[in-house]
Parts: structure tokens; sequence; C-alpha cells
């Protein structure tokens, strides 16, 4: 930030990172299908396979909320600077 | 299979069916406007739907009733492959809460009602919008029809629709029926209708669904049994399984990910999310649409369920209608019929308004006929969107049904070809509008044969949607194949056409208007009349 003197805040931020990671998790995971194409160990009688996936809504919903709380925060702060 | 016609669901679904058209011709009131004659109001519903209603209505229009039936009867049939579906939707959420709200704000900010409107404001290219107008009508026209083959189905298990002998016109009737009855709500209510609809058929889908899942597996003796029974049968079959074998599991992979960035390049997903309210709205909403997601999932194990049911059909689509009526008491089995034909509604309703405004929007106006004034805009969209339905009956009255499904097929690997110009157009002017013409050009005519040549035990052309991707020797999706070839021939051309220097077109938006929100100044004020005030509370 000390690198900006018109008190533009950095394209790339920290908060930033994290958000574009929440964002890019859920491809990894479900893009890697040999990661989890098996039937083993099986919960309550369903294969892994198709509880794991059903896990990764959970998963990715979670993250997708952070990145947006995030994000609001991101975007107030910037609003915030801007108008003081 | 029970003979005859099955009198008690068919009250019960019945019962719903009239409800819904009650509220759909009501709908017309819901939130009037001040001023209804302008494509806003009729297309978008006053732009002012809020955080529950664009939710109810996106859920209703991406989850739609061929989804209900065919993610199961794929798992019927083929068995884990059928469950890509559920990264699918799982991957479309962080994609659409990257884009979609730019996409939002420099529609509000220039009155943009298309895709095509917003690729003409920023490349400056008639053609180029042409070309994603074109392609969103052609994608959703057999996915309308698709549509008519879920009501099918649900009728046919009822025992309505009758047997192959009888008079097409008698067989035919109650689909003509219902389709009348959508076509004129839609007609005098717009989108208002299909959202009011949509809270009635997401409340039933849910209520199935939760019974559906704890009340089947109990009565078949668990989990462990159904898919003890799977499995057998795919040993039996030789074909399919729990879990993908290692060949598949590009397919599998390539297939989520293409239908993931296919599925907000169709009109009708465009059209809902122009119509909520504020930029917030969209990115809200990605956070609670997965539980969609999750019904998907649990309504996929349905599939085995039919297996482990014994039920045993030809046709994989009457799969799920049949499990419910094997199942479910009379009363219930009409409730779950029901929820499959509202689900059927509510998508055929959006997606011929999305087409409606696309020809209105990028043909009528953009061609034929310049200075229309909002309100002849409206007329025009509003008989396109009857004709619209027309045509996909006639398609699926006349047609066999596998036509429809080749072309719902052929339509995803289209619709993802307009994904350079409009999601790259979103976030960098870089591209050459002649490249991304070039580029969607080469990506139709290699999706297209590719699928053509492919053969399936039944079919001799269009018999799937995955081939050999060239040069990698696995097997993956053709539209995803037909994409990254439309991105390497849109980039290079890009280079080439910008060192010639070939003329780039106007751009008429400007860097802020992908960050405005309502409420920024300037953004408000742009408004129709009808939508500058605050939108009514909900």
């Amino acid at each position: 930030m000390p690198e900006e003197p018109e008190g533009k805040p950095p394209t790339v931020t920290p908060v930033r990172v994290v958000i574009a990671l929440c964002l890019i998790a859920p491809f990894v995971a479900m893009l890697w299908v040999s990661s989890y194409a098996k039937v083993d160990p099986t919960f309550i009688g369903i294969p892994f396979f198709y509880w794991y996936q059903m896990l990764w809504v959970l998963i990715s919903t979670a993250l997708t909320m952070i990145a947006y709380k995030l994000w609001q925060r991101d975007q107030r702060a910037r609003k915030g600077g801007a108008s003081a | 299979m029970k003979d005859g016609v099955n009198g008690v669901a068919l009250g019960v679904f019945i019962f719903f069916f009239l409800a819904v058209t009650v509220m759909g011709f009501l709908a017309a009131r819901w939130r009037k406007a001040e001023n209804e004659a302008s494509l806003d109001e009729w297309g978008l519903g006053g732009r002012s739907f809020g955080t529950w209603v664009t939710w109810f209505l996106l859920g209703g229009d991406l989850y739609t009733a061929y989804t209900f039936v065919a993610v199961p009867a794929a798992i019927y049939s083929l068995g884990a492959s059928g469950f890509f579906a559920v990264p699918y939707t799982i991957l479309v959420y962080p994609l659409i809460f990257t884009f979609l709200p730019r996409l939002w704000s420099v529609s509000h900010k220039h009155g943009y009602v298309t895709t095509s409107d917003f690729v003409r404001g920023r490349f400056g290219s008639k053609g180029l919008s042409l070309a994603v107008a074109v392609t969103g009508i052609l994608a959703t026209m057999p996915y309308i029809a698709l549509q008519l083959v879920g009501i099918q189905a649900v009728l046919d298990v009822m025992g309505v629709g009758g047997g192959e002998n009888t008079n097409w016109f008698v067989k035919d009737l109650p689909l003509l029926i219902a389709f009348a009855v959508l076509a004129a709500y839609t007609y005098s209510s717009g989108l208002r209708a299909p959202a009011l609809i949509a809270f009635v058929k997401d409340g039933l889908i849910y209520l199935v669904i939760a019974v559906a899942i704890i009340y089947i597996p109990i009565k078949l003796g668990g989990f462990d049994d159904i898919f003890a029974s799977a499995q057998d049968k795919f040993t039996k079959a030789g074909a399919g399984g729990l879990a993908p074998a290692e060949t598949g599991q590009w397919g599998y992979a390539t297939l989520a990910l293409g239908s993931a960035l296919a599925l907000f390049m169709y009109p009708h997903s465009i059209t809902a999310t122009l119509s909520s309210r504020s930029r917030d709205v969209i990115r809200r909403n990605t956070t609670i649409l997965p539980l969609y997601s999750l019904m998907l999932g649990l309504l996929a194990l349905l599939g085995f369920m039919a297996i482990a049911a014994g039920v045993k059909v030809d046709n994989g689509q009457l799969a799920i209608p049949q499990l419910f009526e094997n199942m479910f008491p009379d009363w219930f089995a009409g409730v779950a019929f029901a929820a499959i034909g509202i689900g059927a509604l509510v998508p055929a309703a959006i997606m011929s308004i999305a087409a409606a405004n696309l020809f209105t929007r990028n043909i009528y106006k953009d061609f034929l006929k310049p200075d229309a004034t909002p309100a002849q805009e409206t007329k025009v969209s509003k008989l396109v969107s009857l004709l619209v339905k027309v045509g996909a009956l006639a398609f699926v009255l006349t047609m066999d049904k596998t036509v429809a499904i080749n072309f719902q097929l052929l339509g995803g690997i289209w619709i993802l070809q307009t994904m350079p110009a409009l999601v790259g157009g979103l976030f960098t002017r870089w591209f050459h509008r002649w490249a991304l013409l070039a580029g969607w050009a080469v990506g139709m005519i290699y999706g297209t044969a590719a699928a053509y040549g492919v053969a399936s035990p039944t079919q001799k052309h269009f018999g799937g949607s995955s081939k050999e991707i060239p040069g990698l020797g696995e097997i993956g999706y053709i539209g995803l194949t037909a994409f990254v070839l439309n991105v390497v021939v849109t980039v290079v051309l890009t280079f080439v056409l910008n060192a010639v220097k070939a003329p780039a077109g106007i751009d008429e938006t400007s860097p802020g208007d992908y960050t405005a929100d309502a409420g920024d100044p300037g953004v408000q004020e742009k408004l129709p009349p009808a939508t500058a005030g605050a939108p009514g509370g909900h």
C-alpha cells in the first residue's frame, strides 16, 4: 500500500487471494475425479463416490459464503477509504 | 405397472395444475408497474426481484422437469457417470460469483435486456451480437421441447396419453391443454408468472424429495440393499457401475466443467439474473442456490432406488415417475407428478421469454425496425414467446423424442461457444470482435461435426456428447473441446488483427459500469420510470 501515492489500494491483497482460493478450491476437488472414484468407505450404505460429492456441495457453499463476506468487507473498506 | 388411469393421482395433479394457472394469470397484478408496455416490465419483471424471489426463480429455471426426469434416468441406466450433474452444479456457483455481478451492473447501467445487447454495446458489432442471439435461440428451443417431454413422461405413467394405437389427438390433448394455458399466462403476465409459480413448484419439489429420500429407502430396506442391487444390475449388464472406471474419469470431469461453463450462457439463466434488483442479490444467491444442488444429488440417488424397487422400463425417462407410482400412495404420487409437471411450466415460460427477448432486441430492433418503441418491442416479444412455444410443441408432437434430446445435446455445445464474447467481454476489451466471431464459428462447426460422428448402440449420429479429445487420447466432453479450440482461434486472430490494426469497433461501456450498483450515482436515473422508485417489499 505505501507504494500507492494516490491512496488507491493495490489490486491484489491478501484478502483477495483468500477469496480467489475459496472460489478455486471446488474446481480442484471436483475435477480431480480419481481422488474420489471409489466405493469405500461407505456412509450409511452410500458409496464414497456419492456422499463425498454431496459433502462438497456443503463445503463449496461454505467457501462461497466466506468469499462473499470477505468481498463485502473488502468493498466497504475501499469505499470508506475513498470517501475519507 | 398398473394399467388404466390412476384417478386419484390425476385428480391431485389437476388440482395443482389449476391452482398454478390461476396464479399465473393473477401474477400480472403482482407488484404492478406504472409502465407495463416496456420490455423491462414484461421480460424482466421490472428488474425488481429481491433475494428470495430470485432464488426461487433461478432455482425454478435451472432445475427443470427434464432435469428431474433425466438425471435419475441416467443413474438408472448408467450408474456413476450420471452423477456428473452434482459436481456440475457445484462448479456453477463460484463461476457466477465471479462474472454475473459485472454483467448485472453493465446491463443495468445501459439498459441491456439480453447478453447480445451487451456484446453489441461492448464490441460495437451487430454481427457478433447476431451470432450470440441466434445461438441462444437455437439452444433454447430444444430445451423448451424437452420440458414437454418431461410432462409427457408424467402423463404416460398416470395413464393419460393413451397407448400407441390411440388417436393422436386424444393422446396429445392433455399436453396441448397444458401448453395452451402456459402460453396464455406467459403472454399476459410475462416473467412475473413463472416467478410466482416457482414458489409452488419448488415447495412441491422439496416436499417430494424430502419424503422420497426417507420413505423409499425405509421401504426398500436401507441404502446398503439399494446399492447392492444396483451393483448387481450393473455387473449383470456389463455396463455402468457404482464408481466411474478410470477410462470414464476425463469424461466425467470435462462434462461437469463444460456444463457448468455453459449453464449461465443460456438466455433463460441470464433473464432470471437480470431481473434481480441489485448486484448484491446475485452474490447472496450464489451462497443459497447450492441447496438445489443438494436436492439434485438426493434426486439422483432415486435412480438407484428405482433399480432396487424393481422398476423395469425401456425408456429410462419413465423410471422415476414409475418409481413414484409404485412406491407412494396414489394421492402422494399425484403430488409428485404435479411437482414434475409444474417443474416443466416454470422453465418453459422463462425460456420462451428469454428467446423472445433475444429475437426482439437483437434481430427485430437491430435489423428489421431500428426505431421500434418500447411498446412495440413488448408486443413483438409477447408474440414471439407464443411462436417459440408453438414451435417447441410442433417439434415434440411431430418428431421422435430422440430428436429433441439430440438437439438439446447440441444446444449445450453451441451455447458454450458464446462464452469468450460474453465473459471475455466482461473482463477485457482486448479480444478483437472479428476474432471472437471466427472463434465462435470454429467452435460451432467443430462441435456439431464431432457430435454428428458419435454413434451409440441405438443411434448412428448424435449418440452422445463425449468423444476422444484430439491430441490427448482421452474421452472428453465435445463442448469443452470445441470451447478450447474457440479460445485458441480467438486469441491467435486477436494478435493478428490487432497487429494489422483492424477496426476494433466502438465500446460504449466504461470500466466503472462493470462495478456500478443500484443506488450508485448514474444507475438509478438511467432506469425506466417504472423501476426508478423503490421496489416493493416482499
